[in-house]
């Protein structure tokens, strides 16, 4: 089979957190932009390196709350007061006994946004993914390092791509099948 | 890591990367079942049937099976709601509060205290829906358009109650589980029996550690621990207003909200000790869990344990200072009245007890510390019985006097929640990787770039 047809991308192996973020600089310095790197821990500084970070969950758990707090405020105000005024010993409803639940469920609404915020944005759950075709890449939750350029990169080109992978010193280069 | 003494490592050993998933997947990816285990595993199932065994018994029969009567209308039922929703408190406490201040020592004990508090807030939320006398109509609490046209009664503590357990239940589902993702990928990968890769990558969700999705993780951590621990006192308080807003003397009082928190705490911690020491010693853990964290842990039971002698103090003080004379009698009445044994044996296990804990010694020796968290967890379960019973069983009027004695259904229940809770700790440590692998490698860079 020809690598250049149906490959997804190149996949460099690399054995330490400093040198994928090393080959992840040279990579985003380089002009690649469909690049991503995979490793079994966070690594400080990479996402900057690839200008991939998500800045939107705290205005997902924002938009999340405002509409578990003013909802639930707003259930209960029209229904202590229109749809079924409820006067106990001459205590009309007033709006702090409501704060309790409206809190609960203020912070319950970020919360189911944060949570489907953070899988839905990285479009998990998501079983399959091509480098998982790669026979080494179980070792990305374990001990691996790994940088994978596209092959839908403009700049992709398969020999160029692979003596550029090279030349930053991986354990391996190999092609992901699509 | 400025937090960490040179001359102790929160990570000591030579460990590396491979090594860590090695050991923690280890635990859980063996085909061999450790005799201990299976040993517990049977004496807890044996108590969970009885739990829910008597559960069902409940429901055939009605609450009049339990000690209950008419002054003493609340008794272990809800004795033991408070006490495991203290225990719940503390797991997600323990973990978002160390994550937000950046304790290092926190990463290899936030795991099981996490998991614990998903158990424990499951036992609890079932007792109120128990103590109720038709309890399928539980759901009444929710605010649903129904035919009856009713809604909650929203100036109800009990109704708060509701809304609070929930959104803490789901939030600590969701912190627990974001956490637990990168470990089943890691489970999944080194997985070599079929049916585990199976679940462990369904479980994983397809989590291969693209960076950004690092980077939703943890920003979605923060936030979540952000909003864990207001949620967290909230909770708790709401569990203190159940009580405080209820005319009786001895409940209706102003400081409940903070000191059921600090109850809350302390128990909660105390139980992350006494399954800490468990697991160390029956896992070999001590290079993950070191005496460091112990340490660490009875430092805060005993700030925790001060706050709430101070509470003590205060309730005395109040009373008197009241000059009511109903909140005075129900102080004496404690002290000496016929539930004083109850009263003296928490005073010892809740305030005398955790004062051995300024020792450094005693800090530093796992079997001492175990009973001393034994002694706190009953005394904190005395403590809400004696809050709950002797306010109810002689207030205003004495030609309504009462006493509760516990029935044996009284007692199966709460010794087989115990048992659910452990049998639900067991299937836990033997199926979910009891340590994050991914915050122990985050450690190891750390030290590496450190030394």
């Amino acid at each position: 089979m020809n690598p250049t047809i149906a490959a997804y991308g190149l996949l460099a192996e690399f054995a330490g957190p400093a040198a994928l973020l090393d080959a992840a600089k040279a990579a985003h310095g380089a002009g690649y932009r469909r690049l991503e790197a995979y490793s079994p821990m966070p690594i400080e500084g990479l996402v900057e390196a690839l200008e991939s970070a998500d800045g939107r969950l705290p205005r997902l758990a924002l938009i999340g709350a405002i509409i578990g707090g003013a909802g639930t405020f707003a259930l209960q105000w029209f229904s202590a007061t229109a749809d079924y005024p409820f006067n106990v010993g001459g205590r009309t409803p007033a709006w702090p006994g409501l704060i309790p639940s409206t809190f609960e469920m203020t912070v319950l609404g970020a919360v189911l946004a944060i949570f489907f915020g953070a899988l839905l944005r990285s479009r998990l759950p998501r079983l399959y993914h091509p480098v998982f075709n790669d026979a080494g890449f179980a070792a990305a939750s374990s001990d691996r390092f790994f940088l994978c350029i596209e092959a839908a990169d403009p700049q992709f080109d398969a020999q160029r791509t692979r003596d550029f992978l090279e030349h930053l010193q991986p354990l391996r280069v190999s092609v992901v099948e699509s | 890591m400025s937090s960490v003494a040179p001359d102790e490592a929160v990570l000591p050993g030579a460990h590396t990367y491979d090594s860590i998933s090695e050991k923690i997947c280890g635990i859980v990816l063996t085909a061999r079942t450790a005799r201990w285990w299976v040993i517990s595993f049977a004496a807890c199932s044996v108590l969970t049937l009885i739990f829910f065994g008597s559960i069902g018994y409940l429901f055939y029969k009605g609450v009049g099976i339990w000690g209950l009567n008419v002054p003493v209308v609340w008794a272990f039922d809800i004795t033991n709601y408070v006490w495991w929703i203290a225990i719940a408190m503390s797991g997600t406490f323990i973990s978002a509060a160390l994550h937000l201040t950046r304790q290092p020592w926190g990463a290899s004990i936030s795991r099981f205290a996490e998991a614990m508090t998903v158990f424990a807030l499951a036992i609890a939320g079932m007792f109120p829906i128990l103590h109720l006398g038709r309890p399928w109509f539980f759901y009444w609490l929710t605010p649903y358009p129904n035919m009856m046209s009713l809604w909650p009664q929203w100036r109800s503590p009990l109704v708060w109650d509701f809304f609070a357990i929930l959104a803490y239940l789901l939030l600590s589902l969701m912190f627990w589980y974001l956490g637990l993702i990168p470990d089943f990928a890691t489970l999944r990968d080194r997985a070599r029996a079929r049916g585990a890769q199976v679940i462990y990558g369904l479980l994983a969700l397809g989590w291969r550690g693209e960076a950004r999705h690092w980077q939703r993780r943890q920003s979605a951590q923060l936030l979540l621990a952000g909003l864990a621990v207001p949620l967290v006192v909230s909770v708790h308080s709401v569990v203190g207003l159940d009580f405080a807003t209820g005319n009786t003397p001895g409940w209706h009082s102003t400081i409940f909200p903070p000191f059921f928190v600090a109850g809350a705490m302390f128990s909660g911690f105390a139980m992350a000790m006494t399954i800490v020491i468990l697991l160390r010693r029956a896992f070999d853990l001590g290079e993950f869990i070191t005496d460091r964290h112990l340490d660490n842990l009875a430092k805060l039971i005993l700030a925790m344990g001060l706050v709430l002698a101070y509470s003590y103090v205060m309730e005395i003080f109040m009373a008197w200072y009241s000059a009511d004379r109903y909140e005075i009698y129900t102080a004496l009445n404690r002290m000496r009245g016929p539930y004083a044994p109850v009263y003296w044996a928490l005073i010892f296990c809740v305030v005398i007890v955790p004062q051995a804990l300024w020792s450094r010694r005693v800090r530093r020796a796992p079997w001492v510390l175990f009973g001393i968290s034994i002694l706190i967890n009953v005394g904190m379960w005395l403590e809400r019985f004696m809050l709950i019973v002797t306010s109810e069983h002689r207030d205003f009027l004495p030609s309504a006097w009462g006493m509760f004695y516990p029935t044996v259904w009284d007692w199966a229940i709460l010794i087989g929640s115990i048992g659910f809770f452990g049998w639900l700790l067991l299937l836990f440590v033997r199926f979910v990787p009891l340590i994050s692998m991914a915050e122990m490698r985050e450690l190891l860079t750390h030290q590496r770039g450190a030394s």
